[in-house]
């Protein structure tokens, strides 16, 4: 069932540490179209391993695109140029024999670069652990069927919840703006009424913390949008600017 | 009142100003732009609506100032918008992608609007400055008539309504998405509605020095 | 010999746990703070613990290899999660929960426990309803639940296709508020490389930053481990790529008794292996299996595509054997059934591939009704393989997706070495030898939620453990002994690259330990893995520094634990002589080729101690059935 190979040039951004000055590398490489991307990449790393050399440094785990953890800019478009799926998810098919690809990493003065591809984007912790959260003790809780949600309410909240925290909005955005990754939770217990009672100190302290670390300011290109690998609305961050206003008004 | 400045301040805080601002200044242009049409009146009509904005020039001298402030926000919050976006990204990607995302009309709102400003400065210097202060006793139908047949004006002036347009159909949607209102049932529509209002201030501000320049209008 | 008390409270099944609870000794509130407790792993099992412990009043110190809380493999959980609520009238119970599970688990679980899993499981549903987790909900805006395999009601609570996700972002807020309140402080970017023992308690970890490299050590009075499971052992798996044994393994070697390695479930619904360069397989949800047929031709070798071969020559096998449950068989039952369709040579296309198939539900229910319910799983699916599964049927394949194995615990889920505790996938207790869809997502956020917060605060209350310090001499030894681990790997410098010789331990562990086993390859499987191990430490090539972002040194230290574990597993695998769950002895089949269980000889759970490498003792612990009566599982 394997098909013909395709032969391609990478550059690929090599960076000793946070530091260092990087610099593309190139490999040459075949590779099946059934293969995933990170999957040539593994196969690179093992031949350069088999030489002794450093592999190149890159993350990943689940490789299923719901971990987050991927997430590479690949010919410059966050996880690379098909939409609405992750790094991870991206198969060699969608290339063509010759091509170049140019593979860097997220850029963004809130995700720094540790080394080679893989940056650190904890920031985004931080923001979710300053009021991304309801709070409710273990087992001081109503049964689940007392509060009916409607069935749409429910699955708005869902499409939002659905956010992956891979930082593809941010290195989309031409500002590096975290406008659509904090909004997703925003407007998740927004949505909900178990996120009423918190609903508008949630709103205020999350974009504190935002403003905190460094991430530029939406500017509505809608880059993040247009990359995010679920696909979550700039309706989130509509909603969360509103009830921001209306936090600061209240 | 700190807290007001805070909140304005945050990043949420200056794209609320910028879209306040922003409303505020489409508003006087589609005035300045129902004023303009009457260049097509003939000097008469044009002159006679001037003579009637004289008759309350307090009142428009108290409008200019504050229309001064929003522009002054409105670039201010900016420029300072852009330096920290720049600042937010220190070292750029090699390979640019953002065709790939983005509009050319968001992506280049501030390059757009830095060019409007720069004609912005030239056109109240030549014809606001000049009417107002200068005290040369031209009135102004003659004034702006005549600087719509010099060549590089009228191209100037063309060139800036093109990109104010580029910038409108950019700022027109994006107030509504800053302000919160966007919801898929009304938002495609406001989306078109921003684009059509981009259209006719470009078509109509556009349309005085091609009349004027090329067609020779009197 | 480590003394196997698994301390079941006396007393009828149904109140065991209150009654456990009620003898409970207390932590004074204002002495909660005073104890500091380690959790290792921040999936559901250790978020929850975390948070629980944190919000009851304990210092917790939670790690996790991982960059962020929420990308631990829980996240990757599709189908949903169980729990007795009823919500549908359609029968269920606590009862009925615990009997499907203990009856999934073909009797080799503990009834106490699963019991007790059942009871606690509605609590799960509430909270994460709670902590704003969006569930299905159905137009009266109530909660949705859908069916899932080993179950003949529908309790099963889904969020979309990304059920784990929901739930561990559920837990992972809980615990960001506690991180928040200063109760839990998160230790990213660690890998826990030992236990710390000292006088059989456990007092603390050493763990390598993956940072900067450093050797870091941390003590505590009470240790929990929520690690996950170790199915990378089989290199290809559904797994998380850095899902590993490593925390777990190295507590064995320090004491803790390692339960059943042997039982590991294959699941039945994965996407076929594309070449050699695959680096992990996809598991498509068993969901599909509502709706989807599975099938393969009656012909062998039969090489036509799937929608050329008639209705009358596809064979589907399922329904054809199991009438009963049909499609929705358990998985254990269902992936050996496949694989021997495909070993008799009637796999798709001649490849080892099975069809599921959505015809006749897309005929019955129109494809929009399709969409709605696995659009996702259709768009992943012709993602990866490039088909599109309205058009022509699904290849699935099974592969190894979870073990059941694990340290071994007591009622209390605390191993034989004091004080160290073991949560979710990490320890063996409530699947027996196979696990039921859905039941692992409520056994994590059980044990974390709902029973060691507990269990520790007994046991801090109880045995007022001290709290060692780091400059304690077994801390330094530990440290000691890990950096020059790491310098040896670090210095082989041989031939072969680290996934090399992960690749071919997989294929010894599938071929030798994986669906069908028998005694002649159990065995060969044992010097194949030893002689492996040799040459790993001999011709490893492990590239890079100790002192800075090292994968390559971070698979190999994973690797060398694998290559110990996969010999326990064959050999556990060796000593059972029966076939139950997701051990399947060739030898030990009744004549319809279904498993054949040995209950006089083999009810009980083998929990290997660890005496030196390639050695192990065996302890066994006694199941005692009181309420179920043991059958032969029938799903007919
Ligand atoms: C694809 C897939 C789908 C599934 N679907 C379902 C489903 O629908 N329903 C269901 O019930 N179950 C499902 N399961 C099973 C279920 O997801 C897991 O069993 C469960 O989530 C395990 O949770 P856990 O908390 O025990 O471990 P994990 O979620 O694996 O977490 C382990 C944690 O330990 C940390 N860790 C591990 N080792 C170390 C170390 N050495 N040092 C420091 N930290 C360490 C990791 O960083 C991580 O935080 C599925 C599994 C897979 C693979
Ligand atoms: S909003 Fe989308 S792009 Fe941004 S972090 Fe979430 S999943 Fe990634
Ligand atoms: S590796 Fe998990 S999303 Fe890509």
């Amino acid at each position: 069932m394997e098909h013909k190979k395709i032969n391609l040039t990478l550059k690929v951004w090599r960076q000793q540490d946070a530091n260092a000055k990087g610099k593309f590398a190139d490999y040459k490489v075949s590779v099946s179209p059934d293969s995933s991307f990170l999957e040539m990449l593994d196969d690179i790393n093992n031949d350069l391993e088999k030489k002794g050399m450093e592999p190149i440094t890159f993350e990943s785990d689940c490789r299923e695109g719901i971990c987050g953890t991927c997430g590479l800019v690949i010919n410059g478009q966050p996880h690379g140029p098909i939409p609405r799926i992750a790094t991870c998810q991206l198969h060699m098919r969608n290339f063509k024999e010759g091509d170049t690809i140019y593979v860097e990493p997220f850029r963004a003065k809130a995700f720094p670069i540790i080394k080679d591809l893989m940056v650190d984007r904890s920031a985004m912790d931080r923001i979710m652990e300053a009021g991304g959260f309801i709070s409710v003790n273990t087992l001081s809780v109503p049964d689940g069927n007392s509060i009916p949600i409607p069935k749409e309410v429910a699955s708005e909240a869902m499409d939002a919840a659905s956010c992956i925290g891979c930082g593809a909005c941010v290195a989309a955005c031409k500002n590096a703006s975290a406008m659509l990754f904090v909004s997703a939770k925003v407007s998740q217990f927004a949505l909900l009424p178990q996120g009423q009672p918190e609903r508008y100190i949630r709103v205020d302290e999350m974009v504190k913390a935002m403003d905190q670390y460094g991430f530029g300011n939406c500017s509505n290109t809608y880059a993040c949008e247009a990359e995010c690998p679920k696909g979550v609305s700039i309706k989130n961050i509509a909603r969360m600017n509103r009830d921001y206003f209306m936090a600061k008004i209240k | 009142m700190g807290w007001v400045w805070k909140s304005l301040n945050s990043s949420i805080g200056k794209k609320f100003v910028m879209a306040v601002t922003g409303v505020a200044l489409m508003l006087f242009l589609v005035i300045h732009l129902a004023g303009n049409m009457s260049l097509y009146g003939g000097k008469d009509a044009f002159n006679n609506y001037v003579g009637l904005l004289e008759h309350i020039k307090p009142f428009i001298r108290v409008i200019e100032v504050i229309l001064g402030l929003v522009f002054a926000f409105h670039i201010f919050n900016g420029i300072r918008l852009w330096i920290q976006n720049k600042q937010a990204r220190p070292l750029p990607y090699s390979v640019n992608g953002s065709r790939k995302n983005t509009t050319v009309f968001s992506r280049t709102a501030f390059i757009t609007g830095s060019i409007v400003f720069i004609f912005l400065v030239i056109h109240l210097q030549s014809i606001w400055y000049v009417f107002n202060f200068s005290g040369v006793e031209e009135d102004l139908y003659t004034l702006t008539t005549d600087w719509m047949r010099v060549g590089w004006y009228a191209a100037l002036y063309f060139v800036a309504i093109l990109l104010l347009g580029f910038h409108l159909n950019h700022g027109f949607q994006s107030a509504f998405q800053t302000f919160g209102w966007n919801n898929s049932k009304y938002f495609p529509f406001i989306k078109k509605f921003g684009t059509f209002f981009a259209l006719v201030i470009t078509i109509g501000f556009g349309s005085i020095p091609v009349y004027f320049f090329l067609l020779g209008g009197k | 010999m480590a003394k196997l008390d698994s301390k079941i409270p006396a007393g009828k099944l149904e109140e065991k746990w209150t009654n456990h609870k009620f003898n409970m000794k207390l932590v004074n509130p204002a002495n909660k703070r005073k104890y500091d407790v380690i959790v290792v792993g921040t999936g559901l099992a250790g978020a929850s613990a975390a948070a629980s412990l944190g919000e009851l009043g304990y210092n917790v110190k939670a790690f996790t290899f991982h960059d962020s809380a929420r990308r631990a493999h829980s996240i990757a959980a599709q189908g949903g999660i169980n729990a007795a609520k009823n919500y549908r009238n359609d029968g269920d119970s606590v009862y009925r929960l615990f009997y499907d599970t203990v009856k999934g688990g073909d009797f080799r679980a503990r009834e106490a426990n699963v019991y007790r899993l059942a009871e606690v499981s509605n609590n799960i549903i509430d909270q994460c309803v709670g902590q704003g987790v969006p569930f299905a909900r159905e137009y009266g805006g109530l909660l949705d639940n859908r069916s899932f395999g080993g179950a003949l009601v529908s309790r099963t609570f889904y969020a979309k296709g990304q059920t784990g996700q929901q739930l561990l972002l559920g837990a992972y807020t809980a615990m960001n508020r506690q991180i928040k309140l200063g109760k839990v402080k998160l230790y990213t970017r660690r890998e826990m490389l030992d236990l710390v023992v000292v006088d059989g308690a456990a007092k603390g970890i050493i763990v390598r930053n993956m940072l900067t490299g450093e050797i870091e050590k941390y003590s505590a009075h009470a240790v929990v481990l929520a690690t996950g499971g170790y199915a990378n052992v089989y290199f290809l798996s559904t797994s998380a790529m850095n899902c590993n044994a490593t925390a777990i393994w190295r507590a064995h070697k320090k004491g803790a008794p390692f339960a059943n390695p042997c039982y590991t479930q294959i699941h039945p619904t994965c996407l076929p292996i594309h070449g050699e360069g695959q680096s992990k397989l996809t598991l498509m949800s068993e969901s599909l299996r509502n709706d989807g047929r599975i099938w393969v031709s009656k012909l062998k070798k039969d090489m036509r595509k799937p929608n050329d071969i008639p209705e009358e020559e596809r064979d589907y096998y399922l329904e054809r054997k199991y009438p009963t449950y049909g499609n929705l068989s358990p998985r254990d039952i269902s992936s050996r059934a496949a694989k021997e369709a495909i070993d008799d040579g009637r796999g798709a296309q001649g490849q080892d591939a099975v069809y599921l198939d959505f015809k006749d539900a897309i005929n019955r229910l129109g494809k929009k009704v399709i969409e709605e319910r696995y659009g996702n799983l259709f768009e992943i699916y012709e993602t990866i393989t490039g088909d599109n599964p309205y058009e022509s049927p699904m290849k699935i394949y099974p592969a190894p997706h979870y073990t059941m194995g694990g340290l071994w615990v007591d009622y209390n889920l605390m191993s034989t070495v004091q004080g160290l505790f073991v949560a979710g996938e990490a320890n063996f207790s409530d699947h027996g030898a196979n696990r039921l869809g859905a039941s692992a997502l409520m056994q994590g956020l059980a044990d974390g939620y709902f029973i060691v917060p507990y269990t520790v605060g007994n046991y801090l209350a109880g045995d007022k453990p001290v709290m060692v310090k780091t400059d304690h001499p077994e801390f330094e030894k530990a440290k000691k002994n890990i950096e020059e681990m790491t310098a040896k790997l670090l210095s082989i410098k041989g031939n072969r690259t680290v996934d090399d010789i992960h690749k071919q331990l997989g294929r010894i562990m599938w071929n030798k330990v994986g669906m069908g086993r028998n005694e002649k390859g159990l065995k060969e499987a044992i010097e194949e893995i030893r002689k492996l191990r040799e040459e790993f430490w001999k011709n490893v090539n492990v590239v890079g520094q100790s002192n800075d972002v090292n994968q390559c040194l971070e698979r190999a230290g994973r690797l060398a634990d694998y290559l110990e574990l996969g010999e326990l597993m064959a050999l556990d695998a060796l000593n059972r002589k029966e076939s139950c769950g997701g051990h399947f002895r060739e030898e030990y089949q009744t004549p319809e080729g279904e498993a054949l269980r040995n209950d006089e000889e083999y009810a009980y759970v083998a929990a290997w101690e660890f005496a030196e490498a390639g050695k192990w003792n065996l302890n066994k612990e006694p199941l005692e059935f009181e309420s179920v009566k043991l059958a032969t599982r029938s799903y007919k």
